[in-house]
């Protein structure tokens, strides 16, 4: 069973259609017990760092996710992934996860419009078991406006948008999509079932 | 580099896909939520979903299309037609939306654009824009298909929407809509060279070169086209394999 938790981030849903599609068990929950009981975790969200790092403290989910990421397949996506990393400056600085070392800063890109919107094409860094069986013109969904400056040996894959951005982020059991596997057709599905499969 | 869009997009009414059918009536040709389950198999980047349900009532209708869409459905999905309030962008964006599309109401109300956007976030408040040329070479907005010219210059409705908050602004020609020539590329070059996002191209295409010019010849993201898809006379695959061949990015199904 796949625990995706649910700490009134908006848009879990999608995640828990795409894996009923798949026909992979899953249950959104907000209860310690059930992440500690879990196969597997994933940590949706859209909103913003500071205000997700609170919600996760005040549902007292933060060290139960510290602890379990490390031991069994968990999964960052969007917010979630930027969450996994030490520090966000988003409006302030907060401590993050720290589950990779690095920090979530705004996107600057020069003459591109902020927030980063739209499919962009996802280039390999080094090997991911997500991205198996996935070839070299794949595209994904992104929407944000901050990204994570990740250790080159985390980075699994990026995209280009005015600079290379982190895209697919990887250190040990913990993984993280910046772009939305449940909303990037059948290459997100893909990306979902690899998870589930690990 | 961001891949360019092609989207279709249904008219739905009361849960049914409609057609007009030579300006004299509207049929019923299809279930929503198989047609769009088709045009992701096909490729489509996103799917629009223009309400044009007369009824209040029939919104439930709507967003229970909706829900069943996100269900089978991982594209971004938008949803348009008779949003007038901020709840109606929480139902929508509930029930599985992952945008929704303001015309009439945000013309009329414009803080309505930062409302939600300060609510939901920018990224999904998608401002659509009907618009015509005037004599002196300008563009107004017009409302109600048409009929109600508002007096409002269009690319400086583009400039204020943006700058209220939207997340992307959905323009249609009134002037090349149904006529199949092509897109308004001097509209579309006006809008797009006032904004920093996102434009998308609606209204006109009936061929394939008619993506690869409104792509190699305005600053548009994304074309969306309705009966030309509807009807088969092409797919999303065939827009994209010709984009693909003029070396225009996009996203291969």
């Amino acid at each position: 069973m796949i625990a995706i938790v649910d700490y009134g981030a908006g848009n879990i849903f999608s995640v828990k259609n795409a894996l009923d599609y798949l026909g992979l068990s899953a249950e959104l929950t907000s209860k310690a017990e059930d992440i500690r009981n879990a196969d597997k975790i994933i940590l949706p969200g859209v909103g913003a760092f500071p205000w997700a790092m609170n919600k996760l403290s005040e549902s007292g989910l933060v060290d139960v996710i510290k602890e379990e990421a490390v031991k069994k397949p968990f999964l960052g996506i969007c917010l979630g992934m930027q969450l996994i990393f030490s520090k966000g400056y988003e409006f302030e600085e907060t401590e993050g996860l720290g589950l990779i070392d690095g920090s979530v800063r705004l996107m600057t890109p020069d003459d591109l419009s902020i927030p980063h919107i739209g499919w962009n094409k996802l280039v390999k860094n080094r090997e991911c078991a997500l991205l198996n069986g996935l070839g070299d013109d794949e595209y994904v969904y992104f929407v944000h406006s901050y990204a994570a400056d990740c250790p080159d040996d985390a980075l699994a894959a990026y995209c280009e948008y005015g600079r290379k951005v982190t895209a697919l982020v990887n250190k040990g059991t913990v993984y993280g999509a910046q772009f939305h596997p449940e909303k990037s057709g059948k290459t997100g599905l893909k990306i979902l079932r690899n998870f589930a499969e690990l | 580099m961001l891949a360019k869009r092609i989207i279709p997009c249904l008219d739905v009414r009361e849960g049914k896909v409609v057609k007009g059918i030579n300006f004299v009536g509207i049929k019923e040709v299809g279930d929503p939520v198989e047609c769009a389950a088709e045009y992701d198999a096909q490729g489509a980047d996103e799917i629009v979903f223009l309400d044009i349900t007369a009824s209040h009532e029939g919104r439930g209708t709507m967003l229970d299309v909706v829900r069943r869409t996100a269900q089978k459905v991982f594209v971004p999905l938008t949803v348009g037609g008779g949003i007038r309030t901020i709840d109606d962008f929480r139902d929508t964006l509930r029930a599985g939306a992952d945008k929704v599309s303001v015309n009439s109401a945000a013309v009329k109300n414009p803080q309505l654009i930062r409302e939600a956007a300060d609510i939901f976030g920018c990224q999904c408040v998608v401002v659509a824009i009907d618009a015509k040329k005037c004599p002196d070479g300008h563009y107004t907005v017009v409302i109600n298909g048409g009929r109600i010219d508002m007096g409002i210059d269009a690319v400086e409705w583009a400039k204020q929407a943006e700058a209220l908050g939207a997340g992307e602004i959905l323009l249609t020609s009134m002037d090349t809509d149904g006529v199949k020539g092509g897109f308004d590329l001097d509209m579309l070059n006006a809008v797009c060279s006032a904004v920093k996002i996102p434009v998308i191209a609606s209204g006109g295409c009936g061929a394939l070169e008619h993506f690869t010019d409104v792509f190699e010849k305005t600053g548009a993201s994304a074309a969306l086209a309705a009966s030309l898809f509807h009807y088969k006379e092409l797919t999303v695959g065939e827009v994209k394999a010709e984009l693909k061949k003029h070396d225009i990015p996009v996203r291969m199904a």
